[in-house]
C-alpha cells in the first residue's frame, strides 16, 4: 500500500510546528479552557512524528500496519488535534469546537470520537502501558510499526509508568519508543521541587533502556533522535527531550499558572504575533 | 421431591441438596481452575486470544497456557496496572487479551485502567477475575473480593458474567471471547459443587431457571447459586414451592426474567457473596422498585469485612448459608402475605 509522507525538511518542519503552535492558541482561547503550556513544549515533537517520521495515512486513519502515536499526557491533546487537522484527518474547522458539546475533539483524547487518535489518554500513567500492548501486539504478529507514546515529567511521578518500562525492557520492544516531554512544570509546581525525578536518564538507563537527550526544540536534533530510535534493536528507547513549557510564547514559557488556564483575546493575539514573528 | 422441578441440574446431585451433602459429597472444583481449561482450548481455536498474566499464573492454572503458547502469553509480574493498559493497547490492533489476576486487584489496584483504558474506549479486553467474593477463604479480606460486582457494574459499557460452577464458567469463558467489548469473568478461588453440564444453556445476559416454584424466588449467583439450591430444599420440606433462577449475568442484568419471577411468585431473595451494596441484590432491586415492587431481602456481605477461615464456615459466619437464604425467603413470603 502506498501511502502519503510528506517527509518534509527540518524549514518546513519548523514552519509548520509554528501553525501549529498558532492553531493551539487559537483553539484554546475559543474553548476558554484547556492546556497550552504542555501543548506548545511537544510541539516540535508532534509536528516532527507526523510530518515526517510516522507511517501513516490519513485517508485510512484504521490502516492495520500504521505506525501507533500515543499522547499519553492526554492533557495537551490541542497539540495532537492541530497536527492531525494540518495532516489531514479531519477538517481544520472542528479546531474551534474543541472541549464544546457534541465536538469531535474531547477534553481529553478519545479514540472512538477523534479520526486519528489511536487511544484513548487523560489518566496519567497509563498511555505508556498502551503502547507496550500495541509494540508487543505488533512484535507477535511480526508487523513492523512503531509505536510512539509522548510522556510528561510530571507523569512520571505515576508508579505504573515504572511498571511499563521494567516489561518493555524484560520484553525488548524496540518497536516501542517513549518520548519524555521534560519541561519541567506540572500542574502545582516544578517537577524538581514537588517530587523530584531525576536522574532521570539514570534510572531510564537502569531500567535497560535505550537512552536519547535532545533539545526538545531543535527539530534536527529531533528528527534525527526519532529516526534513531527507529533503528535501535534489541531494546526499548526514550528520547528524554529538554522543552520549554508554553514555548514559543514569552509570558507562558515556564510558568505553571499556564498549565491548565485559557489565553484572554488579548493575551491569545500577544502569543500569536509572538510565534509568528519567531516563525522561518 | 421429584425431579422434574430442576432444569439442567446434573441428576446426580439432586439428592445430595435435599440431604444436605451437597458441600460434602458432590464432585467440586475451584472454577478458577475450569476457566484455565477453557482458555486453553480456546488458545487453539483462536489465534487472537492471547493471555496476560500478573504472577498469579500458577495459581489460576493459566500457565498451562504459557506452556503452551509461549507466544500469547506475557506475565507481567506483580503490575496489574501496566498488565491492563496493556490489554487495552493490544486489543486495539485486534488481539483478544484475557487479563488475568485477583478480584481485588481486577477491580481495585487497576481500576483506573480498567475504567479509563478498556470501559471507556470499549476495547474488547477480558478481565478474568479468581478469588471472587469471599471465596478465599483462608485468605482473609485483602484477597476477598467482596466489592468487585458493585465496582465493576458502576463501569458504564461493563459486562459482568460470574458462572456458579466449573462448567458455566467454561461457557462464560469462550462466550465472552464472541462478546464485543469488555467482559469481567469472575472465579472461585475455592471449590464449589459441579451443578451443570456443558450443555447448560448459557448465553451473556439470560438468566437461567434451574428450579421451579411458585411461592417465592431466590436469584443467586457464583457461589451462591448452590447455596440457593440447599435452601429451596430445605424449603420444600416445609411444603414451600421456591423457584431458583442462576443469574450468571449480572449486567447486563435479565430483566424479563426477574420481573417474570417478580410476578409469578411476588417474593424475591438474593443470594451473594459480593457486598450487598451495588451487586446483584441492587441491581434486582432497583428493577423491582421501578417495575413492580414486592417484598424482598438481600442475601450477601452486610457492611464489613469478613475474616480467614474455611470457606463455608464464612459463608455460615456471615449470613450467606442457605439456612439464612431460606430464612429470607420465610421472612419475605410472610411480608408479602402481611401485605395481601
Amino acid at each position: 500500500m502506498e501511502t502519503p509522507r510528506p517527509s518534509m525538511s527540518i524549514e518546513e518542519l519548523k514552519q509548520m510546528a509554528a501553525t501549529i503552535r498558532c492553531d493551539i492558541i487559537e483553539m484554546i482561547c475559543t474553548a476558554k479552557a484547556g492546556h497550552p503550556g504542555g501543548s506548545l513544549s511537544a510541539a516540535d515533537i508532534v509536528t516532527a512524528l507526523y510530518f515526517r517520521i510516522m507511517n501513516i495515512d490519513p485517508r485510512n486513519p484504521e490502516w492495520p500496519d500504521r505506525d501507533r502515536f500515543i499522547l499519553s499526557k492526554g492533557h495537551a491533546c490541542p497539540v495532537w488535534y492541530a497536527a492531525l487537522a494540518e495532516r489531514g484527518y479531519f477538517d481544520k474547522s472542528h479546531l474551534g469546537t474543541l472541549r464544546q458539546i457534541n465536538s469531535i475533539l474531547q477534553g481529553h483524547p478519545d479514540m472512538h470520537k477523534t479520526p486519528g487518535v489511536d487511544m484513548t489518554a487523560g489518566s496519567l500513567g497509563q498511555g505508556m502501558s498502551a503502547g507496550l500492548g500495541m509494540a508487543l501486539s505488533g512484535k507477535m504478529r511480526k508487523k513492523d510499526y512503531h509505536v510512539w507514546v509522548i510522556i510528561g515529567d510530571g507523569e512520571m511521578q505515576e508508579g505504573a509508568v515504572w511498571e511499563s518500562a521494567m516489561s518493555a525492557a524484560k520484553w525488548k520492544v524496540d518497536n516501542l519508543t517513549y518520548i519524555l516531554d521534560r519541561n519541567h512544570l506540572q500542574n502545582d509546581y516544578c517537577v524538581d521541587t514537588e517530587m523530584p525525578i531525576e536522574p532521570v536518564a539514570d534510572k531510564w538507563r537502569a531500567f535497560g533502556w535505550h537512552v536519547m537527550e535532545i533539545d526538545g526544540h531543535n527539530m534536527k536534533e529531533i528528527v534525527e533522535a526519532l529516526e534513531t530510535a527507529k533503528t535501535v534493536k534489541g531494546q526499548p528507547t526514550i528520547i528524554i527531550a529538554e522543552t520549554v513549557k508554553g514555548k514559543g510564547v514569552s509570558y507562558m514559557e515556564n510558568v505553571a499558572e499556564w498549565h491548565g488556564k485559557a489565553p484572554c483575546e488579548e493575551e491569545a493575539e500577544i502569543a500569536l504575533k509572538e510565534i509568528r514573528e519567531c516563525a522561518p | 421431591m421429584s425431579e422434574n422441578k430442576y432444569h439442567h441440574v446434573r441428576p446426580e446431585v439432586i439428592p445430595l441438596l435435599a440431604s444436605g451433602e451437597l458441600f460434602t459429597s458432590a464432585e467440586r472444583q475451584a472454577t478458577r481452575y475450569s476457566y484455565a481449561e477453557a482458555i486453553l482450548e480456546l488458545g487453539e481455536r483462536n489465534p487472537d486470544v492471547v493471555v496476560l498474566d500478573a504472577d498469579v499464573s500458577k495459581s489460576v492454572g493459566t500457565n498451562k497456557f504459557a506452556e503452551k503458547f509461549p507466544d500469547r502469553s506475557f506475565n507481567f509480574g506483580v503490575a496489574e496496572q501496566n498488565m491492563m493498559a496493556a490489554a487495552a493497547g493490544m486489543a486495539t490492533t485486534g488481539l483478544i487479551p484475557y487479563a488475568t489476576t485477583y478480584a481485588v486487584f481486577a477491580s481495585m489496584r487497576a481500576l483506573d485502567q480498567v475504567r479509563n483504558s478498556i470501559h471507556y474506549p470499549r476495547l474488547n479486553v477480558k478481565i478474568a477475575a479468581s478469588h471472587g467474593g469471599i471465596t478465599p477463604g483462608p485468605d482473609g479480606p485483602t484477597h476477598q473480593g467482596q466489592e468487585d460486582l458493585s465496582l465493576i457494574r458502576a463501569i458504564a459499557h461493563s459486562t459482568i458474567v460470574a458462572g456458579a460452577d466449573s462448567p458455566t464458567v467454561k461457557l462464560a469463558t469462550w462466550a465472552a471471547a464472541e462478546w464485543e467489548g469488555p467482559v469481567y469473568l469472575s472465579f472461585t478461588r475455592d471449590p464449589v459443587p459441579i451443578l451443570f453440564d456443558l450443555d447448560y444453556p448459557f448465553e451473556i445476559g439470560k438468566a437461567v431457571t434451574i428450579r421451579d416454584g411458585t411461592d417465592a424466588t431466590i436469584i443467586a449467583i457464583r457461589d451462591m447459586v448452590s447455596q440457593s439450591l440447599v435452601a429451596a430444599e430445605r424449603l420444600a420440606a416445609e411444603g414451600v414451592s421456591v423457584r431458583v433462577i442462576d443469574c450468571h449475568t449480572l449486567k447486563p442484568l435479565d430483566v424479563e426474567t426477574v420481573l417474570q419471577a417478580a410476578e409469578e411468585t411476588g417474593a424475591i431473595v438474593t443470594a451473594e457473596s459480593n457486598i450487598i451494596l451495588g451487586g446483584l441484590g441492587s441491581a434486582v432491586a432497583e428493577v423491582l422498585v421501578e417495575n413492580h415492587p414486592i417484598p424482598m431481602k438481600r442475601i450477601g456481605m452486610r457492611n464489613g469485612f469478613a475474616e480467614s477461615g474455611p470457606y463455608l464456615e464464612i459463608v455460615k459466619k456471615y449470613g450467606m448459608s442457605a439456612e439464612h437464604i431460606a430464612d429470607a425467603v420465610e421472612e419475605v413470603i410472610a411480608r408479602r402475605n402481611q401485605s395481601r
